[in-house]
């Protein structure tokens, strides 16, 4: 067995390093996986923040705690450092801690630059974070910042954000480039391709979505900086550009993104169902064709964001088509995974309990995607609370439960111990119930005829509004209890067993518990791979 | 538990005593022309489609979470492949969603085609307001946020009720855009500065208004009646407060409207021909400062550091008129044109400029406008 061989290794004192310089100089692709969720933690309770701050305001009518240009950088900021800073990260960090164990590594292929995409991120972040104290305050163009109000009319700290995306940008191509190197050169020689967990397939899609939308978003705020600063005006119509070019741009970058978000999450809960299910993943080859063929489609949508810039029929017939299509992989998925439950022997451990909900809320934001992709019907929704609804059910019940899911499931062989398991349900039968008294009511606002980002708003809005606001602030609290949850058990929690769930396969579960610094030195053998498939 | 109880009493209690307004409206409205009745009729198709859909995975789903719990003894099945059953659960949804396209490209290419239109209405987004243009008739004017709504932004949430009662808090504008019932009206939708939208709910028109570019939409409204919306695209700081109101008239009643409009602007133009007097510049000068730059220089003319320039001790205001004149004429950078306003309209909100706040510029006349348009 492999573990044998890593403890015998481990005896020749090859440990992590002492103090602080051990984080700063590791390469090692454990203490990096760790560094980045602490670090997307970080910023999921600092975006999470601004959250509480938007609901404060929108509690009532009329304008009681901010004006309306800092409303305008508290949903910016709220935006860019949930997606750039919380998920993305967080899911990187799951990929450096999993991906090298699930394919039998012993580390990143690169571990050096996996060094540089972490460290890289803590200096964008407080970049874009500084840029609330500058003069003029932080950006409040919305995420998407649309020019020419991203441009003419934007703050000076804009160029500061301009730099920090720069530097996300390169964090999250080299962390691409990191994985698609290691799951192609570093997985055992004895895996083959359809061996790989979903997982790592996932991933290995997502990095391929990273490489071919980050330069071009890093492209569309380089526009934006010439045009800000030497005189250019890609986006100035009075200089012969077209702010509508900057949207093309943008979502062209923008709708892979969005996959980017969920695709690793689709692969989190494709591992956890099969264990609490006690029988083989469902459908795993329509799986990896399904997750290929959103990829695809991710590339070919992306002016469904687009439907009311003033595009000509035929561009808006066939982007209608295409989204529609989207439907039918993601069907495909949601089908196999109910498939994968049914006759199944099911029990309910909390990083089940995640995994359902998930399947449940993100079917839902899939129900009013497919809504929003009907062009005419746009009309009515675009730019709505419906549309505020939708995507936070598809990236906080979608990505972000996949996330917490996946922390539940492996934090038993990160840490070696068990967590409290009657606290953990707990904790997730209030997020569930606060995350929908949240998020639900929004869909009734947007049909209403509510905008996004407005800091007030008329008095039929008021009651949904308030009952938002509420479930917005419970469902905050709920993250003091996880962060407790969390560090309690690295510090109280039980030891946990090398293989903590009764019938988890995949070969991160073959290790000992704790986990050595260095695994897999020898890789598994194809019979080892073959126990431990999850789909067979 | 007793916790709990408190807790969801104090709530219910909470939601029962707020506004005798209260609305719980779900689901979007039916309008009030052709095109928003096909949406909303697309909307609703669609939804059921999901309903049903739901109710089929959802089901099978929560009876498989009942069923096959292993506390309840379940023994796993080892099945995990069928190609026939990924034949069918890709080849349905597919006719499923030609179904839905079929309706919708057929509304999609209603909306989008418009052979002919009976009158045409140019709407321009300026920061925060909307510029109206009809063209044939000659009238122009911009239409703000109603000063009822301004005042108690801040104001105490029975202000608010009673502001509401009048038309609608934040939903209420100075000048309404004017429409006659029946007619097929051209609207070309364009912006002076940032992206915009221009969205009536019940017309089922939601259209982004470019800055340099120039779209066009169409509506043909079929009830007489009043019908409110707002901007829907993030342009800044005063998006929230830049509402729509359209009052649909009888075509008798919209042909009284122009014409007493067109008399307006000719006794407009009438007084721009004349001197005035300093302080009836200034007096003109600070509603249609209110009006049109209080929103970034700010009211007492302090401005936003960093933003938009103070008018306190502006070497602009306190310089040569020439210059302050062209800046607010043909806008420049952040600042936009205002050579939408009267002659009149502009040499008082200069001259209220020049000499308010501290500052003390030279007199401009609506001659001196005329002069250096």
């Amino acid at each position: 067995m492999s573990s044998t061989t890593t403890a015998a290794y481990d005896d020749h004192g090859h440990g992590p390093e002492k103090g602080l310089l051990r984080w700063v100089k590791t390469t090692n692709h454990k203490d990096i996986g760790t560094l980045y969720m602490w670090f997307a933690f970080a910023m999921l309770l600092i975006g999470g923040s601004l959250a509480m701050g938007i609901r404060a305001e929108l509690l009532q009518p009329g304008l009681q705690l901010f004006e309306p240009q800092f409303y305008n950088q508290l949903t910016t900021m709220h935006g860019l450092i949930m997606v750039f800073g919380a998920i993305m990260p967080a899911f990187v960090g799951l990929a450096n801690w999993l991906i090298p164990l699930m394919v039998g590594a012993p580390d990143m292929a690169l571990p050096r630059m996996n060094n540089w995409s972490f460290w890289i991120l803590p200096f964008a972040g407080a970049i874009l974070l500084s840029t609330f104290f500058m003069e003029g305050g932080a950006p409040a163009f919305g995420w998407t910042f649309y020019a020419p109000l991203s441009t003419t009319f934007a703050p000076d700290s804009t160029d500061f954000f301009i730099f920090a995306i720069h530097l996300l940008g390169f964090s999250s191509i080299m962390g691409a480039i990191n994985i698609i190197a290691t799951v192609l050169n570093m997985k055992a020689p004895e895996m083959r391709l359809m061996d790989m967990p979903l997982f790592v397939w996932t991933w290995l899609i997502t990095s391929f979505l990273l490489i071919g939308a980050m330069p071009v978003l890093a492209g569309a705020v380089t526009m934006m900086l010439t045009d800000r600063n030497f005189g250019t005006a890609f986006f100035d119509a009075a200089g012969g550009g077209d702010p509508v070019m900057f949207q093309h741009i943008f979502w062209f970058f923008g709708h892979p993104e969005v996959y980017i978000m969920i695709l690793p999450a689709f692969g989190i809960i494709s591992h956890i169902i099969p264990t609490f299910a006690r029988k083989p993943l469902f459908g795993y080859s329509s799986m990896v064709y399904a997750t290929a063929s959103i990829a695809f489609l991710s590339y070919i949508v992306w002016a469904h964001h687009m439907f009311l810039t003033g595009m000509p029929v035929a561009g808006e017939l066939y982007f209608m088509y295409a989204t529609m299509l989207i439907a039918v992989p993601t069907g495909v998925k949601v089908f196999n995974w109910v498939a994968t439950m049914w006759k199944g022997s099911l029990s309910f451990e909390t990083p089940m309990l995640w995994a359902l909900a998930f399947v449940f809320l993100f079917t839902i934001g899939g129900f009013s995607g497919l809504m929003l992709g009907i062009a005419p019907a746009d009309i009515q929704y675009h730019d709505t609370y419906f549309v505020v609804a939708h995507f936070h059910y598809v990236l906080v019940t979608g990505a972000l439960w996949g996330i917490i899911a996946a922390v539940f499931y492996w934090l038993p062989k990160w840490t070696g111990k068990m967590y409290n398991e009657p606290l953990a349900k707990f904790h997730f039968w209030w997020a569930l119930i606060s995350v929908n008294v949240t998020f639900f009511p929004q869909h009734f606002l947007g049909l209403a005829g509510m905008p996004r980002r407005i800091p007030d708003y008329s008095l039929q809005f008021a009651d949904f509004n308030f009952i938002s606001s509420i479930g917005a602030f419970s469902f905050g609290l709920s993250f003091l209890l996880l962060t407790y949850i969390v560090v309690d058990c690295i510090r109280n929690g039980k030891p946990a067993d090398a293989r903590p769930w009764e019938s988890a396969k995949g070969l991160e579960w073959t290790l000992a518990s704790p986990i050595a610094y260095h695994t897999f030195d020898v890789p598994p053998t194809r019979a080892e791979i073959l126990a431990e498939s999850q789909h067979s | 538990m007793k916790l709990l109880f408190t807790l969801t009493s104090a709530f219910v209690a909470l939601l029962s005593s707020k506004s005798v307004l209260a609305e719980y409206t779900l689901n979007m409205t039916k309008g009030v022309t052709d095109i928003s009745n096909d949406i909303w009729n697309l909307h609703m198709m669609v939804f059921w489609v999901c309903v049903a859909i739901g109710v089929v995975v959802f089901g099978a789903m929560f009876y498989s979470i009942i069923a096959h719990r292993k506390s309840k003894g379940a023994k796993a099945a080892h099945f995990h492949e069928s190609t026939t059953v990924e034949f069918l659960w890709t080849g349905i949804p597919i006719l499923i969603l030609i179904a839905m396209a079929i309706p919708a490209s057929k509304t999609l290419i209603d909306i989008e085609v418009l052979d002919k239109a009976d009158m045409t209405i140019k709407v321009t987004g300026v920061r925060w307001k909307w510029q109206y243009d009809y063209p044939e008739e000659g009238i122009s004017f911009a239409s703000n946020l109603a000063q009822s709504s301004m005042d108690v932004i801040k104001g105490t949430p029975e202000d608010r009720e009673a502001v509401h009662k009048e038309g609608g808090y934040l939903r209420e504008v100075d000048k309404r855009l004017v429409v006659p019932v029946d007619t097929t009206i051209r609207f070309l939708i364009t912006s002076n500065d940032v992206i915009h939208n221009w969205w009536v709910p019940a017309f089922g028109l939601k259209q982004d208004a470019n800055p340099g570019f120039i779209n066009d939409a169409w509506a043909k409204p079929n009830i007489i009646g009043t019908y409110r919306g707002q901007c829907a695209e993030l342009c800044g700081k005063g998006h929230g407060f830049m509402p729509i109101v359209v009052d649909v008239v009888s075509k008798a009643d919209y042909a009284e409207w122009v014409k007493s409009m067109q008399a307006e602007k000719v006794a407009e133009l009438a007084s721009a021909t004349q001197v005035w007097t300093e302080a009836d510049l200034v007096a003109k000068g600070e509603t249609v400062y209110n009006a049109n730059c209080s929103g970034c220089h700010q009211k007492d003319g302090t401005g936003i550091p960093g933003v938009f320039p103070a008018m306190i001790g502006s070497e602009v205001a306190n310089g040569p008129a020439a210059y302050q004149l062209n800046l607010v004429i043909n806008g420049m950078g952040g600042m936009p044109s205002f050579k939408m306003l009267s002659d009149s309209d502009i040499a008082a909100v200069i001259t209220y400029e020049r000499r308010s706040f501290g500052n003390n510029g030279s007199v401009v006349q609506p001659s001196d406008v005329t002069s250096a348009r």
